[in-house]
């Protein structure tokens, strides 16, 4: 795979994984809206994936197709930030993951609006439409539960707290991204960093919530090193594909 | 056939979601263009997971076959991404007619940047009296309202 192509994936995946736990809502959510809302999001993730594994499939003629990326992978060769795969918790966990990673993945998409690649920029221009309304849904709820009840305000802070070694990974810069930055083609993750820790500080103290301190960081799943809750996920994602294989609807 | 002709018939082509409103109208179908007398039909998707997408790309290639035209490609095209400023003045209108809150004109970047929201019409009673209930809504497009004055519910079709 060419180093644009890593990249590629790694983007799909990351979407891909965090839609399949959003979807996990489908029927939980705990008022209708949200139930609607988290699903929602599931769907434009589950879009931008499915247009950058349309994408890979042209530009790798090895007739694979998007399902193929999608079911057929073994674990390892998902690339998705550990962040995404992680179980959905409670609400306030699922909503303060959302925040922390809808804040990068709209610094990371303004970045490759200005991609020296055509279809990185026309990936992140359609993208970013979907994930402002991502962001904004997450940040509205994170001041809401943050500057609520005791309660609500406790679990919130526990999420944030809770997410919050799996963010350093999100602004690792990866070796194969090295050559794509000096040539334009994306952000190096690492410049993002100062300007992502502004913006969540700014919404956390508007809830009233206490920024964590940054310690020791979870890292890996752009390697395809997985946390144990990755084939869990898998297994019951590809459940379908594995025991009917080439089903389709 | 010509690319008038094609056009002509994609006015009849209805969204599926919105069937009172046609898929030019919403400004899905980009481009048409005749090469070698092939015809290419350029569509674009208003979200990236819109589901309604296959089904607009079906319909489109049955009202082609149906009408006799034989040598057409459908392609889907992400750029320049769609917009509900590409919505015609006569899909607001029908928007309104189906009892969904028309899009403003111009794009809702600069709002949603300020962290505002607009003043938004309730199209059963014409109040602008109305509250967000949720950003998302009945359908990826669309956020979910509701009316102060008469109480209803009901579903505004949010700028992108």
């Amino acid at each position: 795979m060419k180093n644009e192509e890593t990249l590629a994936l790694h983007l799909a995946d990351n979407t891909l994984i965090l839609g399949q736990r959003l979807g996990e809502w489908c029927g939980n959510g705990p008022v209708i809206e949200e139930d609607i809302a988290l699903t929602n999001i599931a769907l434009d993730y589950i879009g931008q994936t499915s247009i950058l594994y349309k994408h890979l499939c042209e530009a790798i003629p090895d007739g694979k197709d998007e399902d193929d990326y999608a079911f057929l992978r073994t674990e390892r060769e998902y690339k998705n930030f550990i962040l995404c795969e992680l179980p959905i918790g409670d609400y306030g966990f699922t909503i303060a993951r959302q925040f922390v990673f809808s804040q990068w993945y709209l610094l990371y998409l303004e970045a490759l609006q200005n991609s020296t690649i055509t279809f990185f920029q026309e990936f992140a221009a359609k993208s970013i439409k979907e994930v402002r309304y991502h962001l904004q849904h997450s940040q509205d709820w994170v001041i809401r539960l943050g500057d609520g009840t005791d309660e609500s305000k406790a679990r919130m802070q526990n999420a944030i707290n809770s997410v919050w070694n799996y963010t350093g990974e999100l602004f690792q810069d990866f070796p194969s991204d090295a050559e794509l930055v000096e040539r334009g083609v994306c952000p190096a993750n690492s410049s993002l960093h100062a300007t992502w820790m502004n913006k969540v500080e700014e919404t956390l103290l508007e809830a009233g919530l206490t920024v964590p301190a940054s310690g020791w960081m979870h890292s890996g799943g752009r390697k395809g090193l997985h946390s144990e809750h990755m084939g869990h996920l898998l297994s019951e994602m590809q459940y379908m594909q594995r025991s009917y294989p080439n089903c389709e609807w | 056939m010509n690319t008038e002709r094609i056009w002509n018939l994609l006015n009849e082509v209805p969204d599926p979601e919105i069937p009172n409103i046609n898929v030019v109208e919403m400004g899905i179908v980009r481009d048409v263009q005749e090469t070698n007398q092939q015809f290419i039909v350029s569509i674009t998707p208003t979200y990236s997971g819109c589901p309604a997408m296959h089904a607009i790309e079906q319909d489109i290639k049955q009202k082609l076959a149906d009408s006799g035209v034989t040598n057409f490609e459908v392609k889907t095209v992400l750029s320049p991404a769609w917009t509900t400023d590409w919505m015609t003045d006569e899909a607001l209108r029908k928007l309104e007619e189906v009892g969904i809150a028309a899009p403003h004109r111009g794009s809702a970047d600069k709002n949603l940047l300020m962290g505002k929201l607009r003043e938004v019409k309730c199209p059963r009673c014409g109040s602008y009296d109305t509250h967000m209930l949720s950003q998302f809504g009945t359908t990826a497009c669309k956020s979910l309202y509701k009316c102060n004055s008469c109480k209803d519910p009901f579903d505004y079709f949010k700028c992108i």
